[in-house]
């Protein structure tokens, strides 16, 4: 397994520009043609629920299907000031929520002092905490108390409820330090009734297929990871792998791409399409520019906004409910099947 | 035709409608409702499929079972002791005819 980003590897499909270009040069239908099927397209956006920051790239694990392509050798993440210009723009923004991701985005040496900011604001704290983190160091061994004392929500990936499947996509040893973080959160009330500390965990497919039933999937989760482990949480949500970045690349080095597209278009549900996140979610980069979800950030496809206001230091949110939503054939990932967002499943 | 079996032949499945329409439609209506999660759940369900396309040896239904319990959320130990149940019960099959073999050899002999 490569510890390297494709970044540090100077590979081609590291950069978004080729991406794009690959996604879009296959001869598939268009995603906007089947939102143009059910009058969705342009695909307009509805009253803003969630402010989803990228605090940025760098993380202590390099996964096989990370959309990001973050690892320990990328450098870019979110200064104190934009964190600032954040704080403003939510204050004056209608959003409930805000959604910190990264990378491991508890490595940004500001996370600790922006997630006590934005708790003063009374906003709903989720963090995609990787797990590991919590156990990589001793200095981020106190994370589950920190997050218990802000009441935040953490959501952290776990593939599966052994290590097969776990460390094949996101390395060598990462389902036993998981293991070990989900025990000291469930310490400190994550995940246990009546704490009010919700723990939930996200299942993505370890390979070219898609996810199953999230339900079903659930009670399994559940009951292994209780009986084998002790361990309890809250809801597991089923994500489906877009094929943006390292995922992409597996898929075309696989040989699985053409399939896996087929599969996704084929799946294309458009209940899923009406309830995608994007409507109601602004997604804010490492440096501070904005885009309509954490895919289209990693595809740098801006919000359609005009350029001077591209940037969350001109946050304008009137203007922002304006705008549609930048799509591409990537989005199928998001309408196929159930529909999958960074809170599971839509339809 | 070059070869027996094309993997593109399996999505074409369907189109076996083009031929007899209603019987096609009566199978495949059939085939939905059986799948569906009932007494025994979705996942269950493809398992016993999986081991049963190892049975029958059909190179569109292996590759179907296995996407399809990858998707159920099974791992490699479960799917591969689905496949030794097959081989197992096909093995068991032979084997216990054995017995008929034994009674026919002690008939025969002295």
């Amino acid at each position: 397994m490569s510890t390297k980003s494709l970044f540090a590897l100077n590979h081609e499909l590291a950069t978004a520009k080729n991406q794009v270009q690959f996604l879009e040069s296959t001869l598939q239908v268009p995603f906007s043609e089947k939102l143009k099927a059910q009058q969705l397209f342009p695909l307009s956006v509805k009253p803003l629920e969630i402010f989803q920051v990228n605090v940025g790239k760098m993380c202590n694990q390099v996964c096989k299907h990370c959309h990001v392509d973050a690892g320990p050798d990328r450098r870019e993440i979110m200064t104190r000031e934009t964190m600032q210009l954040c704080l403003n723009a939510l204050e004056k923004s209608g959003a409930h929520t805000v959604d910190l991701t990264g990378g491991a985005p508890e490595m940004n040496p500001d996370f600790r002092w922006f997630v006590e900011e934005i708790s003063k604001l009374e906003k709903k704290i989720i963090v995609r905490c990787n797990l590991t983190i919590i156990v990589s160091n001793k200095k981020y061994h106190d994370l589950p108390d920190f997050f218990k004392k802000h009441k935040v929500e953490v959501v952290s990936s776990l593939p599966y409820y052994s290590s097969v499947k776990t460390d094949s996509q996101r390395g060598e040893g990462v389902f036993h330090k998981s293991v070990q973080a989900l025990k000291m959160l469930n310490d400190a009330g994550y995940g246990k009734e009546k704490s009010g500390l919700i723990l939930n965990l996200v299942y993505n497919p370890a390979g070219a297929f898609l996810p199953a039933d999230q339900l079903a999937l659930e009670r399994e989760f559940k009951s292994k990871l209780k009986s084998n482990f002790d361990i309890t949480f809250n809801n597991l949500f089923a994500i489906t792998n877009l094929p943006v970045s390292r995922f992409l690349e597996y898929l075309e080095r696989s040989g699985n791409y053409v399939s896996y597209m087929e599969k996704l278009i084929n799946a294309y549900n458009p209940a899923a399409a009406e309830n995608v996140m994007c409507r109601s979610t602004l997604s804010i980069g490492w440096d501070g520019y904005l885009y309509d979800c954490d895919f289209n950030q990693m595809l740098e496809l801006k919000t359609g906004l005009p350029e001077s206001k591209q940037h969350i230091s001109a946050f304008d949110p009137e203007l922002l409910q304006q705008r549609h939503i930048k799509t591409g054939q990537h989005c199928y990932g998001c309408t196929a099947g159930a529909g999958s967002s960074c809170g599971g499943t839509v339809a | 035709m070059k070869t027996y079996y094309n993997p593109d032949d399996l999505k074409k499945f369907g189109n076996i409608s083009e031929f007899e329409p209603n019987l096609a439609k009566k199978f495949f209506d059939y085939y939905g409702d059986v799948f569906k999660e009932g007494a025994l759940t979705a996942r269950e369900k493809a398992l016993i499929a999986l081991a049963v396309s190892h049975t029958i040896q059909c190179p569109y239904c292996i590759d179907a079972y296995t996407q399809d319990t990858l998707e159920k959320g099974c791992d490699e130990a479960q799917v591969m002791e689905a496949v030794h149940v097959a081989a197992a019960i096909r093995g068991g099959a032979s084997l216990v005819h054995g017995v008929q073999m034994m009674n026919k050899y002690k008939e025969l002999s002295m």
